[in-house]
């Protein structure tokens, strides 16, 4: 069972001033594995999230991708290695139709023709085609996040970070999201920061509990459902004795 | 899609006849004074087409275009004076601009200045060359054998021949003809550029910096190759104006000059080729026209222009009139 | 020994005038993150002022202290009201419409007064050191920059409208939701820019002189010295003059004075390349 990791994270330090906003995080994905990080406003996810995503340096630790070092790589060094990123606020080409930002990120690796083939794969894979030719900046918020989501899987990653990727999202959307990311596990790995535990019961096999910039708890579903101290983070209450 | 992009190759195949038709007709139809006035036009649209595109579809303000100018311009004198022929010299002045526009983007660019700070060093990179080239007065201050000048500049430019007629000054319906040629020949290519996967993913950067370094394109990259491109076009023309005037002084790095470019390109609309070459035109016989009296001068009537087009038409007047057009072209067939 | 006294005088004169030229740009830009392209035409106003008050018989320190900053003041009001407020949260579109302003100016006063050096007459005499003479009046230079500078601070430390200020520099946002009305905040700021850059044009006039196009002589190392600086307003312009004037200086000591400005600018160029966001952006962050 020793399966090599696709990425991992050995004492990720990030520091903010006197503040320490990911304090020593050891952490690693498996090749299609789908793994969710969660925890309460403030753990560190975001933070952790930008380092992993090249926006921001850490302080100390590294992040290994694949035997290739990430630290101290910029964006778009990071993704041509194979990671796709989603982020928060859905990021897209307003003025252009869903078909041609879906085109633009197919296109750094291959030819214009092949990339019309693989938006339209893309277009199906997520059930958004009927969306193909409106224009990205008159969609509705979850519309948004499922044509970013097809931009990201467009440039063919090994891994995907979705940065809260059911935000804004219709019921109907959220399921038919959950059933995507679970179709995908398995092709690539996944890593979902997300703040809603009903999308994350849908979706997770595997979680990462973040809590205070550290590693709280690692577990599946069930496991970190039921723990007492989890609940009790997410509650807002003091986890006494949280080491 | 199919029928925006067919349209959009007929707009530019329409262009390029109307320019033809300008090559072949205009030295048959005007006299040598009217001709010699369009060649200027055609010798600025080629300055502005430098502005245009990096601005219009690679999201980059310069504000210092006339620096690349001057130094087309200064290249192709100095080069010429030394070598006694013309050619190399024109691609001296391209070369000597687009390195200068590759080593300012890097620094621009690698040290991703903000919009606000990319338009201010532009500008003060500009003035700067303005200020040592007004320097040069001395006699000490030589290249070979042509002498920088100082704010008296350089005199006695030559004549560009024809790459294949080295011995041959150009007449001046001549190097109408050929200059068009030049512009026509820099107008397609840039359209093609613009069309291929290079200008989508420099729109794209236009239009979302993030989200295209997201996708895993080096921003900085591209940027550094539009500004360079910008660069060696606006060198081109220095060098066409230089021997054009067979005269340059420091003024052609003024801050009037990278304004002027500015002015032309907003007025005829940023995101067109065509409308800044418009706008050259327009403006120019305007500053032409008004220019004949005293109490009012080129500056305050630039100015006043500038603010206004800020002001009231940020599109600019030829993407205004084109909405305008098809507004109601398309309600009258609907 | 009086040589190097020499030098260092020179090279606090240097310093001052970056001071005096910038402190108004980077008013402006801190507040507003406007950068006024007209800032060179505003000190080519007020050294008008001067040379045409003085002619009319008017005292020249009046003239330089208290005239010259109140019409380029009264006129950066003026200007706020017509032409920036409608352009707030377009960035560019304001360099742009302040650019066209500067066109206007430069061609205006060519036409009004014509395109010649109008000079006032220093006041002061100079004094010798060794072999070498220094005009007091560049001492006063020095001194006045001091001053100036100080009592900014001084404003914007402890005074209520500096508390207004600052908080304006650091969240844009927050200051209407604190029930100021950030229009007049803002009409406030343009002003006050435009005065400062009125005062330091007066008194300058009487070193160099006034011509319509001054301003693009002065507003290269104004704009090197502010983007240097970064968003705050004292401590950016402080050490951003501080090190580029003395560099500019030493260059033009050992050169001559083509190679200083040049200098100025790959100095500037080489410390945005390693802080894109200016000296104050990454090191003195909470600073005014």
């Amino acid at each position: 069972m020793s399966e090599p990791a696709l990425l991992a994270t050995s004492g990720l330090t990030m520091r903010f001033g006197g503040v320490v906003a990911v304090d020593q995080v050891d952490f690693a994905v498996k090749a299609g594995e789908l793994r969710c990080l969660i925890g309460p406003n403030g753990a560190g996810k975001s933070t952790f999230f930008k380092c992993l995503t090249g926006q921001l340096r850490p302080t100390a630790g590294s992040v290994v991708f694949a035997d290739q070092e990430l630290r101290g790589a910029t964006t778009h060094e990071i993704v041509r290695k194979g990671i796709g990123i989603k982020t928060q606020v859905p990021n897209l080409f307003d003025g252009l139709p869903a078909r041609e930002n879906i085109a633009l990120s197919a296109l750094q690796n291959h030819s214009k023709k092949r990339s019309e083939e693989i938006t339209d794969q893309m277009l199906e894979l997520i059930a958004i085609t009927a969306l193909a030719n409106r224009d990205v900046g008159h969609l509705a918020h979850g519309e948004r996040q499922l044509v970013e989501l097809a931009m990201v899987l467009a440039g063919q990653p090994r891994l995907v970070l979705l940065d809260e990727p059911a935000a804004g999202m219709t019921a109907e959307e959220r399921g038919r999201l959950a059933n995507v990311l679970r179709e995908l596990a398995g092709d690539m790995s996944l890593i979902v920061v997300e703040h809603d535990m009903q999308f994350i019961r849908d979706i997770a096999t595997e979680i990462t509990v973040l809590h205070r910039g550290r590693v709280f708890l690692e577990g599946d579903v069930a496991e970190i459902m039921a723990h007492r101290e989890v609940q009790e983070i997410y509650l807002g209450k003091e986890a006494n004795g949280a080491a | 899609m199919l029928r925006a992009i067919s349209k959009d190759w007929l707009g530019a195949g329409f262009v390029t006849v109307i320019g033809l038709a300008i090559l072949f007709f205009v030295p048959v139809l005007f006299d040598l004074f009217e001709v010699l006035q369009m060649t200027k036009y055609v010798v600025l649209a080629l300055f502005v087409l430098s502005l245009a595109y990096i601005w219009g579809f690679g999201g980059i303000l310069s504000f210092g275009q006339a620096g690349f100018f001057g130094l087309g311009g200064y290249a192709f004198a100095v080069s010429s004076i030394n070598m006694g022929q013309t050619t190399v010299p024109f691609l001296i002045a391209i070369a000597v601009a687009a390195l200068f526009a590759a080593a300012l983007g890097y620094f621009m660019f690698y040290g991703r200045l903000s919009d606000v700070y990319l338009g201010v060093v532009t500008l003060v990179v500009t003035l700067i060359l303005w200020k040592l080239i007004n320097h040069t007065a001395g006699p000490e201050y030589v290249i070979g054998t042509a002498r920088l000048g100082g704010f008296n500049g350089i005199p006695s430019i030559p004549i560009m021949t024809l790459p294949w007629q080295p011995d041959q000054e150009m007449e001046p319906s001549h190097m109408f003809q050929y200059f068009m040629a030049i512009l026509i020949g820099v107008y397609v290519l840039l359209h093609i550029l613009i069309k291929s996967k290079f200008g989508r993913i420099a729109i794209s950067i236009r239009e979302n910096e993030v989200r295209t370094g997201l996708l895993g394109y080096d921003v900085r990259l591209y940027k550094l190759a539009i500004f360079t491109i910008g660069g060696a076009i606006g060198g081109a023309a220095g060098a066409m104006w230089a021997t054009y005037q067979t005269f340059v002084d420091p003024n052609i790095f003024s801050l009037e000059w990278s304004a002027l470019c500015l002015i032309w390109v907003m007025a005829g609309g940023v995101g067109t080729l065509f409308g800044p070459m418009v706008g050259v035109l327009a403006l120019e016989y305007l500053s032409f026209q008004l220019g004949q009296t005293d109490f009012i001068n080129n500056l305050i009537i630039m100015g006043v222009i500038l603010i206004f087009l800020v002001l009231l038409l940020p599109k600019g007047l030829f993407p205004t009139f084109r909405d305008f057009v098809t507004k109601h072209w398309n309600r009258r067939h609907e | 020994m009086d040589y190097s006294l020499v030098v260092a005088i020179e090279l606090l004169r240097e310093v001052a005038g970056l001071i005096l030229i910038a402190t108004g740009l980077a008013v402006i830009f801190g507040m507003m993150r406007v950068i006024n392209i007209a800032h060179g035409e505003f000190m080519m106003l007020g050294g008008y002022t001067v040379v045409l008050t003085t002619k009319w018989g008017v005292n020249i320190w009046v003239a330089i202290l208290i005239l010259a900053p109140l019409v380029v003041g009264v006129f950066g009001i003026l200007v706020e009201r017509l032409i920036i407020r409608h352009l707030y949260g377009r960035i560019i579109d304001s360099l742009l419409a302040t650019w066209g302003l500067s066109l206007f100016l430069i061609g205006f006063v060519t036409v009004a007064f014509g395109n010649t050096v109008e000079g006032v007459s220093t006041p002061f005499s100079s004094f010798s050191v060794g072999r070498y003479s220094i005009a007091i009046y560049t001492l006063f230079l020095i001194f006045a920059a001091i001053a100036f500078i100080t009592s900014v601070y001084l404003t914007l430390r402890y005074t209520k409208s500096g508390l207004i200020a600052r908080a304006t520099m650091q969240n844009p946002d927050m200051v209407e939701s604190l029930g100021i009305n950030s229009k007049l905040v803002y009409m406030a700021t343009f002003g006050i820019g435009a005065a400062f850059a009125g005062l330091a044009g007066g008194l300058l006039a009487p070193i160099s002189g006034v011509v319509p196009g001054m301003g693009a002589l002065l507003i290269g190392k104004a704009f090197i010295t502010v983007v240097t600086g970064g968003a705050a307003v004292v401590a950016g312009t402080l050490s951003a003059s501080a090190i580029l004037g003395s560099v500019s200086q030493a260059v033009t000591f050992a050169t001559g004075p083509v190679f200083g400005d040049a200098t100025l600018l790959f100095v500037a160029l080489i410390l945005l390349r390693l802080l894109p966001q200016g000296i104050t952006g990454r090191i003195f962050t909470r600073s005014v």
